[in-house]
């Protein structure tokens, strides 16, 4: 299936690029498999995207856990914190 | 209600005066205002710039206004916070509750403004002398907004 990734701030810095659409392989279907299929690009992925790094979520626009589940078309955003305010 | 993220600056008592004037009910207007300091994390500050997810802003910020809607008397309310490049005493955010007392204006107020730091989608990049730097985000903020969270015996 494929969905839209979105980046901000620092994340999006580190990995120069700000959005891209991205066809999943079979069987990455929640937010936290994007991230670990992700990862799997090596650098600069692997070390913005990695496990230990505090990231927030959201899809089509709502905050949300990383176990929440994706689906085809979805607009999934990767994102530090947020520091507004 | 007026939710607006916008790179002019806004007018504090003209919109204050806005969620009043057309409604007799209104007897207490609680306000908030957001300032660029020149200094944060003992580094001075010369410029910051505000990032956002445009689109997800504006929904996050309706969401948490309708959160207070379900808890305090908010009659009306208006949000503003802006983006894009802003130097030390440049007016940041806005946050203005019309209620009919003062008790539900402060604690709505405070409450979105609390929320507001942790769940709407904006990123701080300051311009310091050791160069541009992202702003973390503070414990104390997390910490501000979970006082919030209704007592045990209301959650789901």
């Amino acid at each position: 299936m494929r969905v839209k990734v979105l980046f901000f701030a620092s994340l999006r810095e580190q990995l120069g690029t700000g959005a891209e659409e991205i066809e999943l392989p079979e069987g990455v279907a929640t937010v936290a498999g994007l991230r670990a299929h992700l990862v799997k690009r090596g650098e600069p992925w692997r070390k913005a995207l990695a496990e230990g790094r505090l990231l927030r979520a959201a899809v089509n626009q709502d905050m949300i856990k990383p176990g929440a589940a994706i689906k085809a078309g979805d607009e999934v955003a990767f994102f530090p914190p947020v520091t507004g305010g | 209600m007026k939710i607006s993220v916008q790179r002019e600056d806004f007018d504090a008592g003209a919109e204050m005066r806005d969620v009043s004037r057309a409604n007799p009910k209104v007897g207490a207007v609680a306000s908030f205002v957001g300032l660029v300091r020149d200094v944060n994390d003992g580094a001075a500050v010369a410029q910051m710039t505000l990032e956002h997810y445009p689109g997800m802003t504006e929904k996050a910020i309706a969401g948490i206004v309708e959160q207070a809607k379900g808890r305090w008397d908010v009659i009306d309310c208006t949000v503003i916070h802006r983006h894009g490049t802003l130097s030390p005493t440049d007016q940041i955010v806005l946050v203005v509750v019309a209620s009919g007392h003062r008790g539900d204006a402060f604690a709505a107020c405070e409450f979105i403004m609390d929320y507001l730091k942790t769940r709407a989608p904006f990123w701080k990049k300051e311009q310091t002398p050791q160069g541009a730097r992202w702003v973390e985000s503070r414990e104390a903020d997390d910490k501000a907004a979970e006082r919030w969270q209704p007592p045990r015996k209301d959650v789901a």
